[in-house]
């Protein structure tokens, strides 16, 4: 084993962490805003609304993150080309983002719900009589106290987003792990680059989870 | 932008032999099958022999249990898969080393590296599980197992882990389901597993949306069967008595 050559790479190997967590920070930020949306109509009282919101969360948690990456970088160019009437070259960047997005939303969704669901009814009640209107029930006195409630599960759900990142090796992308690889293809230490992708994965995984494990106690003392 | 739509492209000859589009999903969902049904039996056995690790009361067996669980849960299924396929092979001992690389095919050295990874990384799952399971059993269990002379080996076998699984039947069908969405990985190693098949359709044929919607529909029919199947094995081996297990 030699691990020379990863110092002189890693300028290139933080660039390559500096995508995996570009891809993550919006993936999470898109997933859960879509995820709340999906709860908040799987919830709903429009039959069809909550039947549409509970296919789309059966049907992207059923299929593989992989195929659903492979399938939007080939669809969603097309899709662009059919909604504006031009081809737009779309990066396996954005195709990737959007796919991690409407993958986990569908995950997002289930936490949520949850969430939601495990606030009393009498809070909701008591905005009704204080003359609220469902929007303000819910994004003032719902969902704050749902999202409080659920953030360690949210954050469990994008450390498992975080390591799934990696999966953007399938379309090319030259994240951290595909930069490693690549790195270590041409230096002949595959091993050694392989094996340093994998320490580096673990320790901010573990790390992070340590500390979600931590707010849960918090959390879970803050509750009276 | 022209698209060229044709749902009949699955009947359509390969080109090679008498060969139609359909024969390459078939036996890609043979090979997405086969993977994920050995990686399980893996993780079925590793998982329970850990999850049982993690609940004795010796300090250092259940440490043993725990590393594992970390391990294998903080480090991404690809680099894992990466870390079985190139670089686990060349630690082999000698003999061995060379029959894999050489004297296997090589679609048969990179399934025993998929089926090493899946069921590895599953087995981490599997055994957070199995210790849940044992776990939410009541105390007396296991004490009265004791009093009745059993030996720890025997109170496992015959009282603590027939109840154990059956708790936890709704878990694992979720991580059953999870192997066999994982296994696509199989495909980045060049394997022709279901999702390989789609991707060499749609490039040999052009016709992406419909290689793709059949590759979704036959993951969709397969984890909704699956889990239809697991409903009706936890209704039939439900513990009796026990009101918040086993369906309504």
């Amino acid at each position: 084993m030699d691990f020379s050559s990863i110092v002189s790479a890693l300028p290139d190997l933080l660039q390559g962490m500096l995508l995996t967590l570009k891809l993550l920070v919006f993936a999470v930020a898109g997933g859960i805003a879509l995820g709340t949306l999906l709860a908040l109509a799987r919830l709903s009282s429009n039959r069809l609304l909550s039947f549409l919101a509970g296919f789309y969360v059966n049907y992207f948690r059923s299929i593989p993150l992989l195929l659903v990456i492979t399938w939007f970088y080939f669809i969603v160019p097309f899709m662009l080309a059919w909604a504006t009437g031009k081809m737009h070259p779309v990066g396996a960047f954005a195709s990737s983002l959007v796919a991690f997005m409407m993958f986990e939303a569908a995950y997002y969704c289930e936490i949520v719900r949850a969430g939601i669901q495990s606030i009393p009814k009498g809070q909701v009640n008591a905005a009704y009589a204080l003359g609220l209107n469902y929007h303000q029930a819910m994004r003032l006195v719902v969902l704050p106290q749902a999202f409080r409630k659920m953030a360690p599960l949210l954050l469990q759900q994008s450390i498992i987003l975080f390591q799934d990142t990696a999966l953007v090796y399938a379309v090319g992308l030259m994240d951290f792990l595909n930069t490693a690889r690549s790195r270590g293809d041409i230096t002949g230490q595959l091993h050694e680059f392989l094996l340093f992708a994998g320490v580096i994965y673990f320790v901010l995984s573990f790390i992070a989870s340590r500390i979600v494990l931590r707010l849960q106690s918090k959390l879970a003392v803050g509750q009276n | 932008m022209n698209y060229h739509w044709d749902w009949g492209i699955f009947f359509k000859s390969t080109g090679i032999g008498q060969e139609i589009y359909l024969h390459w999903f078939i036996t890609g969902l043979g090979w997405t099958v086969a993977l994920s049904l050995s990686g399980w039996l893996i993780a079925m056995l590793l998982g329970t022999v850990l999850g049982v690790l993690r609940t004795l009361p010796q300090r250092s067996l259940s440490a043993i249990g725990t590393a594992y669980v970390n391990l294998f849960r903080n480090v991404p299924l690809l680099v894992q898969l990466f870390v079985w396929y190139f670089i686990v092979p060349d630690y082999l001992p000698e003999p061995i080393q060379t029959w894999f690389k050489q004297g296997l095919k090589p679609e048969i050295s990179g399934f025993i590296s998929v089926v090493a990874c899946l069921g590895l990384f599953t087995a981490a799952r599997v055994c957070e599980q199995v210790r849940t399971g044992i776990q939410a059993l009541p105390r007396g269990q296991i004490n009265a197992a004791l009093a009745l002379g059993l030996n720890p080996w025997k109170t496992y076998r015959h009282v603590l882990l027939p109840q154990a699984f059956r708790i936890i039947i709704p878990p694992l069908t979720s991580e059953f389901l999870n192997i066999f969405k994982n296994s696509s990985v199989a495909s980045l190693i060049g394997l022709m597993d279901l999702l390989a098949q789609t991707k060499q359709t749609a490039e040999f044929t052009a016709n992406l949306f419909e290689a793709f919607t059949l590759a979704t529909l036959i993951y969709f029919t397969l984890n909704m069967s699956l889990m239809l199947m697991m409903r009706w094995l936890e209704k039939r081996v439900k513990v009796p008595g026990l009101i918040s297990l086993g369906g309504k």
